[in-house]
Formats: C-alpha cells, sequence, structure tokens
C-alpha cells in the first residue's frame, strides 16, 4: 500500500503551519503504511548556503564533533542543526560535494538524506505518529513539503528504504506502488555510474530520474519518459526547490486524490488525508489522470493543471 | 429520521445499526453526519431503509448493498456499490475507481464523473454516469447496463460478455472485442427508461451502443467442452 501526502502553498502566511498540516495529513495515512514514515520539507534558503541532512544510527557519537572536523577538512565554516537520528549541515554550496567526499572517506556511519539548498529530509522506522513527534515535524515551517508513510513490499524495513528519496540539489521522490524491472534497471543505472545504495525499488525510481536529468532532460521530461522506462505500478509525488509534482501509471490503481484551493494545492492518497485543510469543503477536489504529468511552481503563477514539458 | 454522527460514534456502530434494520425495522431514514471520507460506510445493508450520507466517503462506501437506498452528498472513493445486489446508490459528487465493481443487481447514479474501471465485471447492476468515465471501464462485463452521459476513456469494454453500454460522447478507444452496435427500438426504450431512472436530462437518440463482438475465446464454438 503506502501512503502520500503533499502540500504546496500558493498563500505564504500559511507556511508556519505547513509542518503542522502535513504532520495530521501523515499521521491520517498510517493504516496505509505503518512501518516507516519520512517528510521532505522545503523551508527556505539563504543565497551561497546549502544544507546536507544527515542520519546516524549512533547519533551522539557520530554527530558531536562532526562539524568541527567538516570545518576542518572542509576549511570553512559549517554549522551543525540536530533533530534525533538527523542533523542538518550548514556549509557554504561550493562546499558541498568536498563535503559529501569527506563523509565516505571518513563518517561512514553517518548517511546523508538529502542534499539541496531549501530541501530537508527526516525518515525513520516507526509509526507515523513516532516519527513525526521525533523530529517535531509540525514544528516546521516552509512553502511545500511531501509526507510518506510506508507499507514494504520491496525491501526491508530500514530508515534507508523509508521515503522520500533524493533524487538531485533539492530534489525528491516519494512512491506508492512497486515497480517491477528495477533490478535491470539498477544494473543498468549502476552501470552509468549512478550510486544506489539499497535494493529497494523506489530508489532506483529515484536514481532514474537523477540519471534522466543528469543526461540533460527536465524534470517533466524525466518523468514523461518513466512512463516509457519503469515497469509496474506508481504514483510518484515529486518535490523540487520551486514546486511539486504528481504522476501516476497508466493503469492508475494506485489512488489519488488532489484538492485546491486560493491558498493551497493538496496531494493525498486518500480523501481522509485532506478532511482538516481549511476551505476544504469548497476546494475543487479531482482525481489526477493516469499518464500524465502535473506540476505546480512557485515560479509561475500557479495554474490548476499546468503539465511539465 | 435518526441522526448518526460517525466521528463520534464510530463506524462498527454505524453499520451494527444499519444491519439491525433488517426486516423489523420502521427507523426507515437515516442520516450520517461527519464522514470525513472513511471507508466502509453503510456496507452490507438488507433493509427497505434510506440512507443519507452528509459529505464524501473512502473506499467501498455501500459494498453488498441489497434494498437500500445509500444517498452520499459528496464524492465517493474507490469501491462505491461494489458487489451490489438490490437497492439504489447515488453519488452526488464523483466516483473513484471501480465505481460498482462486479454489482449483480440494483442502480448505481453517479451525478459526476467516474474513473477508471467502472463497472468492471459487472453482473446485473444497471450504472448510470450523468459526466464522463475513465479507462477499462467495464472490462469483462457480464451483464446489465452501464449509461455514460459524457465520454468513455480508453479501452471500453474490454473482454465484454453480455453487458450493454450506451455512451452520449465521444469513446477514447474500444477494448478487445467491444464493438459498437445498432440501436435498435427495444435499446431505445431500455435507455429512455434507465435515464429517466438515473435523473439525466438526455435523449436516448443521443447515445450509441456498445457490446460484445463474441469473437474471443470463450465465445467460440469450437473451444467448449
Amino acid at each position: 500500500m503506502c501512503g502520500i501526502v503533499g502540500l504546496f502553498l500558493k498563500d505564504q502566511s500559511l507556511a508556519p503551519q505547513l509542518g503542522a498540516m502535513l504532520t495530521d495529513m501523515l499521521i491520517t495515512m498510517t493504516d496505509r503504511g505503518p512501518d516507516s514514515a519520512g517528510i521532505a520539507i522545503y523551508g527556505g534558503s539563504e543565497t551561497g548556503r546549502a544544507k546536507l541532512t544527515v542520519q546516524s544510527h549512533s547519533p551522539d557519537a557520530d554527530f558531536e564533533t562532526l562539524a568541527a572536523d567538516l570545518s576542518e577538512a572542509l576549511q570553512d565554516q559549517v554549522l551543525i542543526h540536530r533533530t534525533d537520528t538527523h542533523a542538518v549541515l550548514d556549509l557554504a554550496s561550493e562546499k558541498l560535494a568536498a563535503a559529501r567526499e569527506n563523509l565516505v572517506a571518513h563518517h561512514d556511519s553517518v548517511r546523508v538524506m538529502s542534499e539541496g539548498e531549501s530541501l530537508e529530509i527526516y525518515k525513520e522506522v516507526g509509526l507515523p505518529k513516532d516519527v513525526a513527534e521525533r523530529f517535531d515535524l509540525s514544528g516546521m515551517s516552509g512553502t511545500h513539503g511531501i509526507g510518506h508513510t510506508r507499507m514494504a513490499t520491496e525491501s526491508a524495513v530500514t530508515t534507508m528504504g523509508a521515503h522520500p528519496f533524493n533524487t538531485g540539489l533539492d530534489q525528491c521522490l516519494v512512491h506508492n506502488g512497486s515497480l517491477s524491472n528495477h533490478n535491470s534497471l539498477r544494473r543498468k543505472l549502476r552501470r552509468e555510474g549512478v550510486h544506489i545504495q539499497t535494493e529497494n525499488d523506489t530508489e532506483v525510481g529515484a536514481a532514474y530520474l537523477t540519471w534522466k536529468m543528469r543526461e540533460g532532460a527536465s524534470l517533466g521530461e524525466a518523468l514523461e519518459s518513466s512512463l516509457d522506462d519503469l515497469d509496474g505500478f506508481f504514483t510518484f509525488v515529486v518535490g523540487t526547490k520551486d514546486g511539486f509534482g504528481v504522476v501516476r501509471d497508466p493503469i492508475a490503481c494506485k489512488p489519488a486524490v488532489m484538492a485546491e484551493t486560493d491558498q493551497y494545492v493538496a496531494f493525498g492518497s486518500e480523501y481522509r488525508a485532506l478532511v482538516n485543510l481549511p476551505g476544504i469543503e469548497e476546494a475543487r477536489v479531482w482525481e489526477p489522470e493516469p499518464a500524465t504529468v502535473y506540476f505546480w511552481s512557485h515560479n509561475d503563477a500557479p495554474t490548476s493543471q499546468d503539465k511539465a514539458a | 429520521m435518526q441522526l448518526f454522527d460517525l466521528e463520534a460514534q464510530g463506524l462498527r456502530a454505524l453499520n451494527a445499526t444499519l444491519h439491525e434494520q433488517a426486516g423489523i425495522s420502521n427507523q426507515t431514514q437515516w442520516e450520517v453526519m461527519n464522514p470525513r471520507g472513511s471507508h466502509a460506510i453503510a456496507v452490507g445493508l438488507d433493509a427497505p431503509i434510506e440512507v443519507n450520507v452528509k459529505g464524501s466517503t473512502g473506499y467501498y462506501c455501500a459494498g453488498m448493498n441489497q434494498q437500500a437506498t445509500v444517498h452520499v452528498h459528496g464524492s465517493a472513493g474507490p469501491g462505491v456499490a461494489e458487489n451490489m445486489m438490490s437497492g439504489t446508490v447515488i453519488v452526488e459528487g464523483d466516483a473513484s475507481q471501480y465505481a460498482g465493481a462486479t454489482g449483480h443487481g440494483g442502480t448505481l447514479v453517479i451525478k459526476g464523473n467516474a474513473s477508471s474501471r467502472c463497472g468492471i465485471s459487472m453482473k446485473g447492476i444497471d450504472i448510470i454516469v450523468h459526466g464522463n468515465i475513465g479507462h477499462m471501464s467495464a472490462f469483462m462485463a457480464q451483464s446489465g447496463n452501464l449509461v455514460v452521459c459524457g465520454d468513455a476513456g480508453d479501452a471500453l469494454g474490454d473482454s465484454l460478455y453480455e453487458a450493454r453500454l450506451f455512451v452520449r460522447g465521444s469513446v477514447k478507444s474500444l477494448g478487445a472485442d467491444c464493438i459498437e452496435k445498432e440501436m435498435r427500438p427495444e435499446h431505445l426504450e431500455l435507455l429512455a427508461e434507465l435515464l429517466e431512472r438515473g435523473g439525466c436530462d438526455a435523449k436516448p437518440d443521443e447515445f450509441k451502443r456498445y457490446g460484445s463482438a463474441r469473437k474471443l475465446y470463450n465465445f467460440n464454438i469450437d473451444n467448449a467442452y
């Protein structure tokens, strides 16, 4: 099964409540995915600075000197903001690649959850309400965010198997469904030099999008071609720095409901996830069409069904 | 009229209460408040009662219905009126995928649009949709009538048996073994009754009829044992 929720704010006065609204939506989707939960939140960016969200199973030991170690290695100030098993490293954008290399070389028990200027990803094994509490998700603010509750089918219940997956700078993917050609696609992508860490099918979907965009495709184009190259069932919700997108496979048996008002665009695997949103009674509520890419962006005037690519 | 607050009293209590009406009840009017997209509202009813659900529902609303009239004053999630035997289910808004799936009898009226797989494997139910229907509708439909006042999506009536399909608008594509058929007087008469039952403001002669070409494996007498 799995549950997906997403919220894109048109009215930025709601930004301080984004985390609270998403958390409520996420917890409502617990019975679609009680194994693990995660959230990607776009909290805003600062010019020239990047965020590297990392996770560790022994955070006390791993995070204690991490910022100091990285500052010294990179010859530049790295700040750390720890929340439970996760920490956001705040560093200069041009030091991002070096920081990742340093983590691989010297801090192998620290795993990267996401990298970007605005994006932070928090995910762990456990009931959505417990995960939300550990990271105080309801206290977070932002412009848009995506959440996922996982019922595992294709790989083990682990932190790295939880969603969202980071696909590139400030990009993330969540998935409801199962991909059936993920093994062959994983081999192909690895030959292309794409780094894939787990046996999880969604990570392959995320890596596929990363690879397509590395080859020059826009996110919209990458999503369009995923309809041809990914075999299986999927409803994907993707996040970017400026917006979020939705695509369903042509069979479209994985559920999806969207709602739009003057204040927001919301996604839920079920209508239940949307019932507490402000003004939902008057919202335009519909099901996204199969094999159609939808996208909303803060950069453009938001339109109801702006299809990318 | 009996009021039932689903949020306060819970789903099991609602369905148990409605099941208790079978055969004995003089409480024929029920109103369900705060459905909030909950699953399995008013399933398995078997009494000539009317249940008005004041809002949108989740999965499987009014599934396995017999005799009862269930009226959803909102939109319905996947599988509304699934395997209905008799009675009437009315959805004021849209219906999600596989509305009326496997239904043996009764009438399902959807006043908005229906999503994919509407009437999949229908076995005698009449489904009347005021708007459009999605892809793979009436897949392997065996018996009954599907009336669509708007358009139909891809692969309408794939592997169809003997259900009758009437569509007023366009059909994006027909499924395997589904063909357009002649609209004869008896079909116009049947359709007029269905449109009236569904409260549709449409004329029978605006529709086209689709049915099985009876060419697939099961229809070939040489394949009989």
